[in-house]
């Protein structure tokens, strides 16, 4: 291995809109080496790789490739200058085969045309190499989406980068897949390339990872070599301590609920393939409940199966006393059983509307169209809420686009607790946005459990997540591996520890 | 000033000026009306009479878009609804006859929401575009047409109540003018004194997100196509009615075009969410008034298509944001600061 | 080092998918023989070859234009200004021979290259300032009958001019009065459009970019395929393609009506997409379109022959028949998506 960098990237700065997603973050890439971007959502892992491959330009920094400073103004600049990208959504065309997916924009020709025999031979051969068998004149949509994943893997591969990146390649393959994979990313680095792996599977870090660098919100946390740094320090350095001082909750509600009490939902094996493994959990009235687990680890789709927002494809849900069959988010309201979606612009909020129309929408469409809110009712109601979520600006009448994401986070907030649901659940909600809106949104919680509402509380911080709960189910790779019931539980110490054991020991 | 006024001051200034040209062109008669026997006329009450099918068009449109949908299949629905009632009266005995004339309505009526509620059902349910949905119609919608009327052009003798429809009026404005206001008035009423232009802007500007907060959005997108159908129907009775007659070939063509045009033109985006009926009619209005002034300034009716082609084409350059920014690149300034405070963040962060 | 071998066979035999790739085109070549087959036990002098020379002669701009849109559709874009570039591409060549005198050929030339301008220009507009293909091309539509009706609001001879005799020049295949039939020049340079349009599709980079522009328009470019090039380049072969068939139609004619080919777009999508070809882009062929063209001239022929329907059926048959392979096509893609999840 050489020493000398062939990506160095130092002080990278990004700016979207007000948002700084990188500040001053440096990173060094070695040839021969397989280097890990570890960190949370919105950490700017994506977008440090973006600055990479040409998607997006930093607004200050600088990045040498082989001692030389480059500027890429699109994916096709960086492609050309050695650095080839996989992608976590396979980025091919499905109604093509195989082999012209594998050689498309640099086809083998005889004269202008298309050479498809001396493509598919040249096809086979890479596949070979890989240690992939596959028909290559089939169309791609007729593999797994695995297989395709490493088709997308192979023709990166084949491009002879200097510099390859694997973003999230692994989320859909399976064990043997993975260890092609791995195989082919062992020899690749034997050969000289330089790797940056991104995975939410931290045994694939270990297992491959010489170097990691570790991102959390926007700023550099270090660099290490794996060697030197235990998963659980790592998992600290990804999901950190809250820095600014959050007042203390005061939490008293949970103490009365009697244990004997009926809970309020209770899911028996709900489950959905592919998405996460069936689980058991029990909610009671006046509880919040917090779902801890990294990024990836099937958070999302735990809360999203209850919401009906996706199709359980297993098991049972009892909720308020009757079993809940057909759910979708239409019947998942009107039983009282309110989400605000992890991604509040594309599946919460709608932009262009108002204030006041978001927060009515959810209360609205249980009473249909033709039964509109009065005007009256509706102005008291949308000014009581502005003013007790302290929303601002106070103007019911702005577009939603306008506000802030902690004003933003608050008006989806407003729109559930306005039909006044039996369950609340939230993914999420204090991502992005700033310190005060968070402790507001934080306080607000406790104070509906204090209430009686029950709460579904998911989130990255594991400080917000102790702080909140009453009992904290923790997940691993798309599995509920354990739920942390007693006071003596409820640390950040505990949580890290149970995602690292996978809650397999005592 | 708010969103709704900054949204319709283009759409009439546009309108204004095109107004003061005509009346540059042939003095001030073009915007007062006349009096003749007792109905109000002159050259822009004309405009607006003859305007009335196209407006009631594109207010059915300007809800099909505001869901981010498109209906293609109007013009053919017009020629339809006007083949139907034409062919019913003329087959009848006594043309007169106000009963027939209420019945051929209300069967054109039918059918055109009939036809409506299929493309509705093609898009909501089947999964079809509506670019798509709609084109099948499009394309065979002016044969049935013709299938009505056995290939023929009925007309409807001018004795008969029916061309009332067209060629009446009532307080001395003309019919066609009461039924697109009111329409307008209909229209305005059903979506913004109920909820359903609120959720109908929901579902436009984000379908995930109106799904996760409960919406039934399939009944809505068929209710919508059907009013649209319904819209295109009427307007083809209209039409044929000031006619005397129905013209499977060449009633309502291209009218599926101009109401899309005069949608646009009224600020509300292909796109789907907000929707500006008043923008509508103001863009009907230009429309109309246009077509005039070609006229009128001395141009020969030929010009009528290359400046709507100039019109379409303006519109959709300054409603694309990559080529507001390229003609803009010069004038724009640095910003000064960072916003205050923090705008959302995950878009540009999320994956 | 793990030398893993990992084997997928794919999720449909070659065989079935083959089938299923195939269906629409299938059901397509099925009703045009069912078509003429209906025809010739229907009526007498149906099976004489000429019936079906004919469909070539007559229906020969339409295939063009068709080719042209088939390129467009595949890459996911719709043109809507075929149908008025093809009336003015024929009122140009009036124009520019008749009026402005100048020699046949140079005018052919000009006429071919201004409808190849016209595209790369609406192309450069569609794919830069991102403006709906849709609504770009509805410019043309507008703009193009304007234009032609303000050359001239009649029709306009262009039977002077000898050089428009050479497109209807026959060719004899056998004997026309015994068993034989013929075609003029102009059909063979549909064919040839025809041909090349299908080795370009199939066998250069441009063509299997179009099929990956219509099939993820994202991918093709992360995979760092030219996508503005691909789709500049179908708006340019699809303005080539209508001012081409608007020459075929000079020769048809020896006139041009200012009014000529209203809705002529239509047909030509309609025959695309019952050629197979899928309206969201990335699937279909162009001898799936040949035919669409030919059920096209196939029902209008036969509406001929029984002589006392009116043409309008050949445009419900059309709809009914767009409406059957767009469900068709629906439930084939649901198959799809559900086999792969």
């Amino acid at each position: 291995m050489s020493d000398d960098p062939i990506v160095q990237m130092t002080g990278i700065r990004k700016d979207f809109t007000g948002v700084r997603a990188l500040d001053g973050v440096d990173f060094t890439l070695r040839p021969g080496e397989i280097h890990a971007v570890m960190g949370e959502n919105g950490a700017g892992k994506s977008t440090l790789i973006k600055v990479l491959t040409g998607v997006h330009t930093p607004d200050a920094g600088e990045i040498r490739l082989d001692g030389r400073p480059v500027r890429f103004h699109s994916p096709g600049a960086a492609q050309a200058a050695g650095i080839s990208t996989v992608y976590q959504e396979v980025n091919l065309t499905d109604n093509l085969s195989v082999a012209e997916n594998l050689f498309a924009g640099r086809e083998p020709r005889l004269g202008p045309f298309i050479n498809f025999r001396a493509m598919r031979r040249k096809a086979k051969a890479l596949l070979d190499d890989i240690g992939i068998e596959l028909n290559v004149a089939a169309p791609l949509s007729s593999y797994s989406i695995a297989m395709q994943q490493l088709v997308a893997i192979s023709r990166a591969v084949d491009i002879e980068a200097k510099v390859l990146i694997l973003d999230e390649p692994t989320s859909s393959l399976d064990r043997d897949e993975v260890n092609v994979l791995l195989g082919v990313m062992r020899r690749l680095a034997a050969k000289g390339t330089a790797m940056v792996f991104i995975s939410h599977f931290l045994d694939q870090v270990y297992d491959i990872a010489d170097r990691m660098t570790v991102l959390r919100n926007g700023q550099l946390v270090g660099e290490w070599t794996t060697a030197e740094l235990p998963e659980s320090e790592l998992i600290g350095h990804m999901l950190g301590r809250e820095a600014a001082t959050l007042e203390q909750i005061e939490r008293t509600a949970a103490a009365h609920h009697a244990a004997e009490e009926e809970p309020l939902m209770e899911v028996t094996g709900l489950g959905r393939r592919g998405s996460i493994a069936p689980y058991d959990l029990r909610v009671r009235r006046g509880e919040v409940v917090g779902l801890a687990g990294l990024l990836g680890s099937g958070r999302t789709e735990t809360v999203r199966l209850i919401a009906g927002a996706d199709r359980a494809d297993s098991g049972k849900l009892r909720f308020d006393g009757k079993a809940v069959n057909g759910h979708n988010p239409r019947t998942a309201s009107a039983r009282g059983i309110a989400f605000c979606p992890e991604n509040r612009k594309t599946e919460g909020l709608v932009g262009d509307l108002s204030v006041a129309e978001n927060m009515i929408l959810a209360m609205q469409a249980s009473r249909g169209w033709a039964r509109s809110i009065p005007v009256a009712r509706r102005d008291k109601l949308v000014a009581e809420f502005i003013e007790k979520l302290d929303i601002r600006p106070g103007d019911p009448d702005m577009p939603v686009k306008n506000l802030s994401g902690g004003n933003q986070q608050k008006v989806l907030l407003a729109r559930w607790m306005l039909i006044e649901p039996k369950l609340l659940i939230l993914d999420e909600p204090t991502r992005g946005i700033d310190v005060g809106a968070k402790a507001d949104i934080q306080r607000l919680v406790a104070e509906l459990s204090s209430d009686g509402m029950a709460v579904l509380f998911v989130s990255a911080e594991l400080d917000e997540v102790t702080r909140l709960s009453d009992r904290i189910a923790v997940l691993r790779d798309r599995e509920l591996v354990a739920v942390l019931e007693s006071e003596a539980d409820m640390t950040t110490e505990r949580i890290v520890d149970t995602i690292v054991s996978g809650g397999r020991e005592a | 000033m708010n969103t709704y006024a900054k949204r319709l001051m283009w759409p009439v200034i546009i309108l204004v000026a095109l107004i003061v040209v005509n009346i540059a062109a042939t003095g001030i008669d073009f915007i007062i009306p006349t009096v003749n026997d007792g109905r109000l006329g002159g050259a822009f009450v004309n405009i607006l009479r003859r305007s009335a099918p196209l407006l009631l068009i594109a207010l059915g449109m300007t809800l099909v878009i505001a869901t981010k949908g498109i209906d293609l299949s109007v013009g053919a629905v017009y020629a339809i609804g006007a083949a139907i009632a034409c062919q019913m009266i003329i087959e009848a005995p006594d043309q007169t006859a106000l009963g027939l004339v209420f019945g051929a309505v209300a069967l054109a009526l039918v059918v055109t929401a009939v036809i409506g509620a299929w493309n509705g059902v093609m898009v909501a349910y089947f999964g079809v575009q509506p670019i798509v949905a709609t084109l099948i119609l499009m394309i065979a919608g002016r044969g049935i047409a013709q299938l009505i009327t056995g290939g023929q052009i009925p007309k409807v003798q001018d004795a008969s109540p029916f061309t009332e429809l067209g060629r009446g009026s009532f307080l001395a404005v003309p019919l066609p003018i009461w039924i697109a206001a009111l329409m307008l008035i209909a229209i305005a009423l059903l979506t913004r004194k109920t909820a359903l232009g609120m959720l109908l802007e929901s579902v436009g500007g984000n379908p995930e997100a109106s799904r996760l907060a409960g919406i039934r959005s399939k009944g809505i997108t068929v209710l919508v196509y059907l009013v649209c159908s319904l819209c295109a129907g009427l307007a083809g009775l209209i039409g044929a009615a000031n006619l005397g007659s129905a013209d499977a070939n060449n009633g309502g063509l291209w009218i599926e075009l101009d109401a899309i045009l005069a949608v646009v033109i009224g600020g509300t985006a292909l796109l789907g969410g907000r929707f500006f009926l008043l923008g509508t009619a103001i863009g009907v209005m230009i429309i109309g008034t246009l077509d005039d002034t070609i006229i009128n300034v001395g141009l020969s009716s030929q010009w009528q298509f290359t400046a709507k082609a100039i019109v379409v084409f303006v519109v959709a350059l300054l409603q694309s944001p990559e080529f507001r920014g390229w003609i803009l690149k010069p004038f724009k300034r640095q910003p000064d600061a960072p916003a205050p405070e923090p705008a959302p963040a995950e878009e540009v962060l999320a994956k | 080092m793990s030398t893993h071998q990992l084997t997928e066979r794919p999720s449909r035999s070659t065989l079935f998918d083959g089938l299923t790739r195939y269906i629409p085109i299938s059901a397509t070549v099925a009703l045009l023989i069912a078509l003429y087959l209906g025809g010739v036990a229907n009526y007498p002098n149906f099976d004489n070859p000429q019936v079906v020379a004919k469909l070539f002669i007559d229906n020969a701009p339409l295939l063009v234009i068709a080719v042209g849109m088939t390129f467009v559709i595949l890459s996911g874009g719709i043109d809507l200004s075929v149908g008025s570039v093809m009336a003015f591409s024929t009122m140009a060549c009036a124009w520019l021979t008749v009026e402005a005198g100048i020699a046949a050929p140079v005018a052919l030339v000009l006429v071919l290259a201004f409808g190849t301008a016209w595209g790369l220009l609406i192309g450069a507009v569609i794919h830069y300032f991102d403006v709906q293909p849709f609504i770009a091309t509805l410019v043309g539509l507008f703009l193009f009958r304007g234009l032609t009706l303000q050359i001239s609001d009649t029709d306009v001879s262009m039977r002077e001019i000898e050089f428009f005799q050479w497109g209807m020049t026959h060719v004899d295949f056998g004997n026309v009065r015994d068993g034989g039939f013929w075609l003029p020049y102009l059909s063979f340079v549909a064919f040839a459009v025809v041909i090349i349009a299908f080795v370009v599709l199939h066998y250069t980079r441009f063509g299997r970019g179009v099929y990956a522009v219509g099939g993820s328009e994202q991918s093709a470019l992360l995979m760092g395929l030219p996508v503005a090039r691909t789709k500049i380049g179908v708006y340019a072969v699809s303005g080539f393609c209508a001012a081409l068939a608007g020459i075929l139609a000079a020769f048809a004619t020896k006139s041009a009506n200012p009014l000529a080919n209203v809705g002529a777009e239509l047909d030509a999508i309609a025959a695309v997409v019952i050629g197979g070809t899928l309206l969201t882009g990335g699937a279909g062929f162009v001898l799936g379109t040949v035919a669409g063209v030919m059920v096209w001239g196939m029902l209008n022929t036969l509406i001929a022959f029984q002589g006392n329907l009116s043409s309008w059926w050949a445009r419900i048959v059309m709809g009914i028949l767009l409406l059957a392979f767009i469900l068709l096509q629906r439930v084939l893609a649901r198959s799809g998506e559900k086999r792969r999840t």
